[in-house]
């Protein structure tokens, strides 16, 4: 699938093993000010803004009832809202309601097609290969390359094929797949890669559940994840505003049905994982790689295999502020963050309402939904109700607290239960300490106040 | 893009593996623009720096040895997470022309090539083995050559590195790459005909 997708896009052979390789869509968000001003410093221009789309996601606060501004992020709000009229780019801005995560709403646009090329300056657009794309994150100088040519220099990646095989036990989502995924092969394990996904487990996963899966490909080191499109994939993007129509849409369904990976296709790498094995899963240090069963203890350092290891572990559970040998479930948490590009679309709060409902809140929680479209899906099924009722905070769409970029961040040393992709140091605020978790476990930490097995709370 | 040929420098040594960009450089900076005063005190920020702004001593750049280095040795998947560029802003901003690893992120990879700073990945061995000397002789110089495709240890030991021949010529001449890519218009122009016959359904409808 991978080899179909590039060799259709190369547009020329360069030196060493580099292709110019076409860009089918653009994805822009406040980030890709700086790229703009460049490209108009030097007089160019964006070559195809039909193929480009913008949204404001991880600068704007998300603050209940309303979009607010911060007088010092509202210059970069308004750059993007004034670039994307200069050039004529499609731009879900503030007050659009289809606004929201970058990676939530390309898909609910019908942007990420199958077979396409896709790129968007954030490492998590890794998100958008669920629908068999090949989408990955740039940089800055990047941007303004695809800007300016709609093409990037780039040299093929190896391709892992990782393949996840029978059914999740109960309590046990995508995300705890990925966490599980991430802990076998390490947080540099895809370095170089592109990572195919396959197996009865993938093919059983919803659109939402396989973008979770996507998503943390570079938390394993990789630019790409994807997995082959199959009905599950044409079902949920029939009728999306920007996916074909008409004869169009047949002519892609018969492009689509071509794209997998044929077999006995060769793969540089080959992991397997059993579904039955993956229970849910936490992390307890400061990469995303530090994850384990929620039935485990903080493991302890002086096990490590060598110093390195051992000097790493230490210093993350001094920052953690955690003590070897802690049963997980022991963990107290100060906050809950559900939301971010991972785990913000309509079936992660559907899991989260599921967990909660009938219970309260004991610590403050967050719900940040991915976008407009899918707060307003939320709401009319009263998933709202239900976390409002709980105690939770219902708030408007964007990154918040999954980046901290807009301001809204954890204070020094609180401990949070996050269904965000990273829990790097600082991550959430400085001084802040993360565990990442499914929105079902975020939803069960936040009514009992300490880590918590799911399966274990009654609902 | 300043060009890169070669470079004799201090280096310093950091030890930690998956050294994310996030610790390179915290989100709160990230709307600070390019260039803006103390734009090189954002580098390692948090772990840089205490609270009242006094340099934590443990810090290797804060430590007199090590406080001009242009070159960093570090451990694997350094700069991996966010695909900020600002990552290697800072690093530019701060003086350092040239990272050297057992394995980079590969964002900040690339990102390092787009703005004249020299990855050079070695095995893992020999990086432990540059990070053991600079412990050893704090200050000492490495040469890091891209003609050659060399590191010269400071045990006079030399090491040398692959280098896509693509990525080599850009940073050598320093060369603008959306230039490059204009002389291949043409090309571009023919494929997107293709492209868009064989592919019809890939331009968006208009809204």
């Amino acid at each position: 699938m991978f080899e179909k997708i590039w060799s259709r896009h190369v547009v020329a052979e360069g030196p060493g093993g580099h292709v110019l390789l076409y860009i089918d869509r653009h994805l822009l968000h406040e980030g890709s000010t700086s790229a703009f001003a460049r490209l108009a410093k030097h007089g160019r221009r964006v070559r195809r803004p039909d193929l480009t789309f913008a949204t404001a996601d991880h600068y704007v606060l998300t603050s209940p009832g309303s979009v607010a501004i911060d007088a010092e992020i509202r210059a970069m709000v308004e750059s993007l809202g004034q670039h994307t009229r200069e050039q004529g780019i499609v731009y879900f801005g503030v007050g659009d309601p289809r606004r929201g995560i970058v990676h939530t709403i390309g898909p609910e646009e019908g942007l990420a097609l199958p077979g396409i090329t896709l790129v968007c300056g954030d490492s998590h657009t890794a998100t958008h290969g669920a629908f068999g794309a090949l989408a990955f994150g740039i940089g800055s100088t990047e941007v303004e390359h695809v800007m300016a040519t709609q093409t990037l220099w780039q040299k093929k990646p190896r391709v892992m094929r990782v393949t996840v095989e029978g059914r999740l036990g109960a309590g046990v989502t995508a995300k705890d797949v990925i966490l599980a995924i991430i802990a076998e092969i390490s947080a540099g394990g895809g370095v170089g890669h592109a990572i195919e996904y396959a197996g009865s487990t993938m093919r059983a996963m919803s659109m939402d559940e396989r973008m979770t899966v996507c998503n943390m490909s570079i938390e394993a080191g990789a630019r790409a994840g994807m997995v082959a499109p199959d009905e599950t994939t044409f079902a949920y993007l029939e009728g999306r505003p920007f996916a074909p129509r008409g004869d169009a849409w047949g002519a892609a369904l018969a492009s689509w049905r071509a794209l997998p990976s044929d077999p006995g296709a060769p793969f540089d790498r080959e992991v397997e994982l059993a579904a039955s094995a993956i229970a849910p899963t936490v992390t307890w240090g400061t990469s995303p790689q530090d994850a384990l069963p929620i039935t485990g203890r903080v493991p302890d350092p002086a096990v490590a295999g060598d110093a390195a290891r051992r000097e790493s572990m230490e210093r993350a559970l001094a920052y953690m502020g955690l003590n070897a040998g802690t049963p997980l479930t022991e963990i107290k948490v100060d906050r809950v963050f559900i939301g971010s590009c991972t785990n913000s679309r309509l079936e992660d709060l559907r899991a989260a309402a599921r967990v909660v409902k009938g219970h309260r809140a004991v610590v403050p929680a967050w719900i940040v939904p991915g976008s407009g479209l899918v707060k307003r899906a939320a709401e009319a099924e009263g998933l709202d109700r239900v976390f409002v009722e709980a105690g939770f905070e219902w708030r408007e769409a964007g990154c918040s607290m999954c980046v901290g970029m807009n301001g809204e961040t954890a204070r020094e040393g609180e401990r949070v239960a996050s269904t965000s992709n990273r829990n790097f140091e600082g991550r959430q605020g400085k001084g802040a300490r993360t565990h990442l978790m499914s929105p079902a476990m975020a939803a069960a930490a936040a009514v009992t106040g300490r880590l918590t097995d799911v399966r274990t709370l009654a609902t | 893009m300043e060009p890169f040929t070669h470079l004799t420098a201090v280096a310093a040594p950091l030890d930690l593996p998956n050294v994310d960009t996030d610790r390179i450089i915290p989100a709160r900076f990230l709307r600070k623009p390019r260039g803006a005063t103390g734009y090189a005190s954002f580098l390692f920020h948090d772990v840089r720096f205490n609270a009242d702004g006094a340099e934590r001593p443990e810090f290797v750049l804060n430590q007199a040895p090590y406080r001009d280095a242009k070159i960093l040795v570090v451990a694997e998947n350094f700069g991996c997470g966010s695909s900020r560029e600002m990552a290697v802003w800072v690093l530019d901003a701060y003086g350092i022309r040239s990272v050297i690893a057992p394995s980079l992120g590969d964002i900040f990879h690339q990102n390092c090539f787009k703005n004249g700073l020299l990855p050079v990945i070695l095995s893992a061995e020999v990086v432990a083995g540059l990070r053991r000397q600079l412990h050893d002789r704090p200050g000492a110089m490495l040469g890091v050559d891209l003609e050659a495709q060399t590191v010269a240890a400071p045990d006079g030991t030399r090491h040398r590195f692959d280098i896509d021949p693509f990525r080599k010529e850009m940073l050598r001449t320093g060369r603008d790459e959306i230039g490059l890519t204009r002389e291949f218009e043409a090309r571009v122009r023919e494929f997107e005909e293709r492209h868009a016959r064989e592919m019809a359904w890939v331009t968006p409808p208009r809204r």
